[in-house]
């Protein structure tokens, strides 16, 4: 187990580099340059062209590319053409912002979408499955953005129960979470529904039951261990695509996290920053993907064996 | 076997159970199809009874509702009922059943591919059984399973029960659903063509392996199959049934050279046997009527050779015929 980890690791290298090229030529393919947006379209091309040699974007594009490919294998993350502030520090004081909203939604979607689902697949057709299916269709259906903005109208201006911008305590996360969770929650909540009522009629349930197992057991240990697989999966690239809903959620709630700050550069095409935050981001989705395939591993015998071999 | 029919009980003591006039319907959107009508047989203590019947003659459905296993929300147990140890299963709760199922009355079943969950080794599901109905401790559960898997002649037992059903092959699973069944000693175990989907020589093991341990506990064993050659090797007694009905029961011997029924007698007809003359192997013309277009009267007389004009209106009461052989056909309906 632990050799097939190590080896995912590894090939977790080229996957990157993949990225970054891409990401690289992309922003470079694309009008404009750094100088002309920092310095708007009343300055001069002199002034344009002085301030791009500055920031070295005047180079030729293979060399700025491997140039900052060695400065990431040195750790250095470059700095931002716009402010010229450190990414790592930028980094570390926005990320927790990020993170608390991405992992207090990823928690609680997961939690809700796999029990709902459940109760949903057991209580096929009652009322509870019926207003979970209803209500999920309609949260499915309204987009983030609107929303975030209809909670802060209802919560935040009129009851004021919460605030409405700002990341500084624990309640001013709680609109951001709700709206970032219920979307995510559907699809788990789904995804569950179904694969529960797949499991729910395979032979193995009957044999179970013939063995004498309440249906709790039967629910629990037998149909939810092989019904979980498919979860996951969606679980996990949900947890990546957390950090896409965070840019609506930090633009509309106004949070100083990893969203807005990559939407400011991407406009602002500051190359080094949007680089590092897409390293960043494929990162970590690269890690949670391989958490997935370990924990499939870990839960279902047949692939366990399959990798180790 | 011979030997086996002298220890039955006298007629007239209680049998192990008695199903009587069991009726088992299906709800759709638009009528009741009734799957089982009016069904009973008993099994007396350590023989075998065999069902028999083409698919779809309700054969694996009478035997899955003795224990409401019957899978679906739209099965009704509308009429009849079944009585174990003096009480009717069919009227139990759920908690009542859970106590029966696996302890008193276990079953085998036919696909052993997917009867066994995936995700467990063969150990965790064996001891479940014991763990739910027993008050053994982890070791003794161990060993009682090694125990029983040797039985069934696994080899390496303490091996197989940390592997799991997908390293096995479809007899070696057989095998652990039959050990499984066993574990608890029970005293009936029902059989849903257990060896249908299994090669001719794991076959004939299997039903070795089951045999034996007929003898060694006693207990008894409905064992259902379409297959003629399987119930002569098992069964002491068989019951024939056919569109949800029963046509004919008899000890197997008597049902092998005097079938009454026109159907058993087709279908006996129908069986290969050496020095046959004949490229084409006989058969009964038709198809089994399908749930929602059940004839009226008799299901069969629309197959039936000797179909009369009663055929086609009434069912036919079971006429005795023989001792201990019934049949349920007009032409020896006592008029």
């Amino acid at each position: 187990m632990l050799k097939y980890i190590c080896k995912r690791l590894l090939l977790m290298i080229p996957t990157l580099l993949g990225i970054i090229f891409i990401v690289f030529t992309v922003m470079n393919l694309t009008p404009g340059s750094p100088g002309r947006t920092i310095l708007g379209t009343t300055a001069t091309q002199e002034q344009v062209d002085q301030l791009n040699h500055e920031l070295g974007y005047d180079r030729p594009f293979l060399v700025r590319f491997l140039d900052y490919c060695g400065d990431l294998l040195q750790g250095d993350m470059g700095t931002s053409y716009r402010t010229r502030a450190d990414f790592t520090t930028e980094l570390k004081g926005r990320m927790p912002t990020t993170l608390k909203l991405g992992i207090a939604s990823f928690v609680l979607s997961s939690i809700l979408g796999i029990s709902l689902g459940i109760l949903s697949a057991v209580k096929q057709y009652s009322f509870a499955d019926t207003f979970c299916s209803t209500t999920a269709i309609l949260f499915a259906s309204i987009p983030g953005f609107f929303l975030g903005m209809v909670l802060i109208y209802v919560f935040g201006l009129q009851l004021g129960w919460f605030p409405t911008f700002g990341g500084t305590d624990f309640k001013s996360y709680v609109l951001p979470v709700i709206t970032l969770t219920l979307s995510n929650t559907v699809i788990v909540q789904r995804l569950t529904r179904t694969t529960m009522l797949e499991a729910v009629r395979q032979d193995y349930i009957r044999t179970a039951k013939a063995k004498g197992c309440s249906k709790s057991r039967i629910t629990w240990k037998h149909a939810l261990k092989n019904a979980i697989l498919p979860v996951i999966t969606v679980m996990g690239i949900n947890a990546g695509s957390v950090m896409g809903g965070a840019v609506i959620c930090e633009t509309v709630f106004s949070l100083p996290g990893m969203g807005t700050y990559i939407l400011t550069a991407i406009r602002s095409k500051d190359i080094p920053v949007v680089m590092s935050s897409t390293v960043v981001l494929s990162l970590i989705f690269c890690v949670i993907m391989i958490l997935v395939d370990v924990l499939y591993a870990v839960i279902d015998p047949r692939i366990r064996e399959r990798v180790t071999r | 076997m011979s030997e086996k029919k002298t220890d039955m009980p006298a007629a007239g003591q209680e049998p192990l159970l008695r199903v009587s006039h069991l009726r088992v319907s299906f709800q759709t959107d638009k009528a009741l199809l009734c799957a089982v009508e009016d069904v009973s047989f008993d099994v007396r203590k350590g023989e075998t009874l065999g069902i028999v019947g083409e698919s779809g003659c309700g054969k694996s459905i009478s035997c899955m509702s003795i224990l409401k296993l019957v899978q679906g929300e739209n099965v009704r147990y509308e009429n009849g009922a079944v009585l174990f140890e003096g009480e009717d299963t069919l009227s139990m709760t759920d908690k009542q059943l859970q106590k029966i199922r696996g302890r008193k009355i276990s079953m085998i079943f036919q696909e052993p591919m997917t009867a066994l969950n995936p995700l467990y080794t063969i150990g965790d599901q064996m001891g479940e059984v014991l763990k739910l109905h027993t008050k053994l401790s982890k070791k003794e559960i161990w060993d009682r399973c090694c125990e029983m898997l040797e039985k069934v002649r696994i080899p390496n037992s303490r091996e197989i029960m940390l592997r799991y059903p997908f390293n096995l092959s479809g007899g070696m699973r057989q095998r652990v659903m039959i050990a499984m069944a066993l574990l608890t000693n029970p005293e009936l175990v029902i059989a849903d063509e257990p060896t249908t989907a299994l090669d001719v020589t794991i076959q004939a093991q299997v039903l070795d392996v089951m045999k034996d341990l007929q003898k060694e506990y006693g207990c008894s064993y409905i064992f259902i199959t379409h297959d003629l050659g399987v119930i002569s090797e098992m069964a002491d007694r068989v019951v024939v049934m056919y569109g949800g009905r029963v046509c004919e029961c008899a000890a197997t011997d008597t049902l092998f050279e005097h079938p009454y029924h026109p159907y058993t007698r087709g279908l006996i007809a129908s069986r290969p046997y050496r020095g046959m003359k004949t490229d084409r192997l006989p058969v009964i013309p038709g198809n089994v009527p399908s749930l929602n277009n059940k004839p009226a009267g008799c299901p069969f007389h629309t197959r039936c050779p000797d179909a009369m004009d009663c055929c086609r209106e009434a069912f036919p009461e079971e006429t005795a015929v023989g001792e201990g052989h019934t049949v349920a056909c007009w032409k020896y309906a006592k008029k």
